[in-house]
């Protein structure tokens, strides 16, 4: 929790969406504990041989930037105009008509201006007219140009570490302006005078080290898969075996190694063995590979792209034919959007087609790798599990787009299928809140820190209401969502805003239903919590 | 403040245009030689802004999804929002060019106390901006048939459609209305709405104002002092066949609608009003979402350091034999 203590829900509630009178053009940042995230520590700066290695936090009046600290950021900026069309073009076309401006869950959370993303964009755009085009270099602030100073660049720290990239906003933008490069952009310039956060750059560091955020190393990895099947082991009776680096095998899986540490993540990896071996499906799981979210998206596209290697490498070296990918947001940002730019082409896999039901899948026949949703829909569309939904009977479920894959993939459909195959209550949040209109969960992009606890909360406010109204309306219990970050940051999110409901993976409802061959029977779910009885868990719609 | 430095600068232009053509008779300059200058500047300023932006690389394949994806065959996809086929995102952006489909989408939110959000409908934008555009481009095409002799027949009819009324005479035009209620609604909002006004610029309130006043002294010509539009013709003809002549007979009002529409054209390509060029370009609307399906190249990839398998099973080879992961090299 933050360090400072934190107010309660009604009065943090008390904001205001209307912007004081003050011109915006004038830095101004205090660095208030609990919204802003710590420095990144100078271990993992050398580890990563990032710019300007030293120790240093944003509260700090001396930041130690370099001498020449102002020529890199602006030749910086030249080198990305002149490698990003979204770059100059959102830049240039912005016509500040403000349709975004309540479309930012951090603006409507804290009501800072500033959180408004034209304005955020209009931080870097300021500087960009007073550099490079002819009407900002004459006529100054009068054509909204400003120099670039010192507290202009903590201001865009501040700023760009406060957006998660969510993309909502350039959903609702008539240009398509996406927030989303701005703040790309914005981090890779603060990268080249060492300005970066803890939060971003140890998880990189150590994946770029152990294979994955967490630092795990591969005896540790293999160890706590083996206490997940002894777990499984006591629930259902069935010795599972889940092979690690195992050369030819048909499929490689990935997985958000929070899957495999943190909690409710843990449920959702239970999910995965049991589904994996009830299907028998010929797989691999890697420790060299066991990350497939990618901390160097936060950081710039170089770093995405020295982290994201692995994945291809893995499964070059282990001879599969094709990957598989668990339940994440930012990874499959960076797997639909990115992988196959900056490592492909996997002309050494075979186009993807499922083992059981011999779909093939056309969609991802150049990147070769699957979402775990799009192949689980598919093998229940086609009844190839056996399933008891009210073993779910105890939850009233939502689901939870997360950004990601809702507004890079427009997976949509596919986790709702699954979800009403395996539950019987599933209720929808308000349609401006769920889909490509779907809320952050504020912690995104490498914000899901302790230590910005109060702007979390802040831009976790829209998400959860929309959460309390349906708890409200239908009794919802539980939240299901398809990423890592998601099931991190939004069990205390939802306890802060919306207490008594509950967070899972779409594998763990999977999981809880799935009726394995040979096993025994149920009487907890995977949480160990124990089932409803049948007769009073008989539907009341 | 802006506010006010807009209202200057658009009575300084007026105010000289009007000494300019009025008193000191400068009729060359501002009839012939301001005209070309600012024509010029806006076709070469507007092309080079749209080579640069068309020649960046778009390195990443980076679309903005707004419906479901193609997958499943059993799953209907969406196929404007989330196009897969050149056909989707022609249709995409048809619809965001003519019908300012993102827009549309335009919701308000609202605290409504004690804590609930309230997410109310909100195409108030969406609609002054329908109206403003198209009564531009209306307005536009009417002109045409100052510069185009016989005027054409499409052009006649469009004129009498918007003319519909035949009431007062000259006819009254609707996009004339039209426009200036959606100026006056776009203004308003900058003005009064808390948050657009905390983030207007200067340039955005003088677009609005420049606009605004090209359409009044217009509508001035028209109504008020009946201006001879076949001297106006015959200008307009003449500046098009590069053998310009200054009209005779006409009042200064003319010179002063003249320059107003040739400082419009000057600024043009130095402005925010380039989005009528920037829209088509935009990589979020028109890509396909098959980045899956197809390989998208980055034009200027390089090879980055990565950390390799033999590197990492360098470091942790005693552990991974110890617990019996299989290794590469013993």
């Amino acid at each position: 929790m933050a360090e400072e203590k934190l107010k309660k829900p009604e009065e943090m509630f008390d904001v205001s969406l209307t912007p004081e009178a003050g011109d915006w053009m004038e830095p101004a940042v205090s660095f208030r504990k609990g919204t802003y995230c710590y420095g990144a520590p100078l271990k993992h700066q050398r580890y990563l041989d990032l710019p300007n290695q030293r120790e240093w936090q944003p509260g700090d009046a001396d930041w130690k930037l370099p001498p020449d600290w102002k020529e890199t950021i602006l030749e910086g900026m030249e080198r990305l105009i002149k490698r990003h069309r979204s770059f100059r073009l959102f830049l240039d076309i912005c016509v500040r008509c403000g349709a975004c401006a309540d479309k930012c869950h951090f603006f409507i959370g804290s009501g800072d201006p500033k959180n408004m993303p034209v304005l955020r964009a209009e931080l870097l755009r300021s500087v960009y007219r007073r550099y490079f085009t002819p009407e900002g270099r004459i006529f100054g602030r009068y054509a909204g140009a400003r120099d670039l100073t010192e507290d202009v660049l903590k201001e865009w720290f501040y700023y760009f570490f406060q957006c998660t990239e969510c993309r909502r906003c350039s959903v609702y933008c008539p240009y398509g302006i996406d927030t989303c490069e701005i703040t790309m952009m914005a981090r890779e310039l603060l990268n080249l005078v060492g300005c970066n956060i803890q939060w971003v750059i140890e998880p990189a560091s150590n994946c770029f080290r152990t294979g994955n955020h967490l630092g795990v190393p591969p005896h540790a990895f293999q160890e706590t898969l083996g206490f997940a099947l002894d777990e499984l082991k006591d629930l259902t009776g069935i010795a599972i075996e889940a092979p690690i680096n195992r050369k030819g095998a048909e499929v490689l899986f990935v997985a958000p190694s929070a899957d495999y540490f943190a909690s409710p993540h843990w449920y959702t990896f239970l999910g995965y063995l049991m589904l994996f071996h009830e299907i028998g499906l010929d797989y691999t799981w890697s420790t060299y590979a066991s990350e497939g979210g990618n901390f160097g998206l936060f950081h710039s596209m170089e770093l995405a792209k020295r982290l994201n290697a692995k994945i291809y490498a893995e499964a070059k070296r282990l001879k599969v034919k094709w990957v598989l990918g668990g339940e994440c947001g930012h990874m499959w940002r960076t797997l639909h959007q990115y992988m196959d730019t900056f490592n492909g082409p996997a002309d050494f896999l075979e186009e993807p087609v499922s083992p059981l039901t011999g779909t093939r899948f056309e969609n991802a026949r150049s990147t070769k790798m699957v979402h775990i949703t799009e192949f689980t829909a598919d093998l229940l569309y086609h009844n190839k599990l056996k399933l008891d939904k009210s073993r779910n009977d105890q939850w009233k479920i939502t689901f939870h787009d997360s950004c990601n894959p809702a507004r890079a993939m427009g997976l949509f459909e596919e986790p709702r299928y699954v979800i009403r195959q395996t539950c019987n209550h599933f209720y929808e949040m308000p349609e401006n809140t769920i889909r490509e209109k779907t809320f952050c969960c504020g912690s995104g992009a490498g914000l899901g820190a302790d230590e910005n606890m109060e702007i979390r909360l802040r831009g976790g406010l829209p998400r959860a209401n929309a959460v309390k109204y349906v708890k409200e309306k239908h009794g919802v219990n539980m939240l299901a969502c398809i990423c890592a970050i998601d099931k991190a940051a939004l069990p205390p999110l939802l306890e802060y805003w919306v207490p008594g409901v509950g967070v899972c993976g779409v594998h763990e409802l999977l999981g809880n239903a799935l009726v394995m061959k040979g096993g025994q029977e149920r009487t907890t779910n995977l949480r160990g919590e124990p089932l409803t009885p049948p007769d009073e868990a008989t539907d009341v719609r | 403040m802006y506010l006010s430095y807009s209202i200057i600068l658009i009575l300084i232009i007026i105010g000289f245009s009007y000494v300019a053509a009025g008193l000191l008779g400068c009729r060359v300059l501002l009839g012939i030689i301001v005209p070309y200058a600012a024509g010029t500047i806006f076709v070469v300023g507007f092309v080079y802004r749209v080579i640069l932006w068309a020649r960046s690389p778009v390195p990443f394949h980076i679309p903005a999804v707004c419906g479901q994806q193609i997958s499943l065959p059993w799953i209907k996809s969406d196929k404007i929002e989330s196009p897969h086929t050149s056909w989707g995102v022609v249709s995409r952006m048809v619809l965001e060019v003519l019908l300012f489909r993102s827009l549309f989408r335009n919701d308000r939110v609202d605290i409504n106390k004690p804590e609930r959000l309230i997410y109310g409908g909100n195409r108030w934008l969406w609609l002054g901006a329908m109206i403003f555009h198209w009564s531009l481009l209306v307005i536009l095409l009417r002109h045409l048939r100052f510069f185009i002799e016989p005027a054409p027949g499409c052009i006649e009819v469009l004129q009498s459609i918007d003319g519909f009324f035949q009431w007062p005479l000259p006819a009254l035009y609707v996009t004339n209305i039209f426009i200036f209620l959606a100026l006056l609604y776009l203004f308003g909002r900058r003005l009064f709405n808390p948050q657009v006004r905390h983030l207007s610029l200067l340039s955005d309130y003088f677009a609005l104002l420049l606009i605004g006043s090209i359409a009044s002294t217009g509508i001035l010509m028209r109504h008020f002092y009946k201006v001879d539009l076949m001297q106006i013709k015959r200008f307009s003809l003449g500046i098009l066949s590069f053998d310009p002549v200054t009209p005779e007979g006409i009042g200064t009002i003319f010179y002063v609608h003249l320059f107003l529409v040739s400082v419009l054209f000057a600024y043009f390509p130095f402005s925010k009003l380039m989005h009528m060029g920037g829209v088509l370009l935009s990589p979020t609307r028109n890509l396909m979402n098959n980045s899956r399906m197809k390989r998208h190249i980055n034009p200027w990839d390089y090879p980055v350091k990565v950390h390799t398998y033999e590197e990492y099973e360098d470091e942790f080879r005693a552990a991974m034999k110890e617990v019996g992961l299989p290794i590469e090299k013993e």
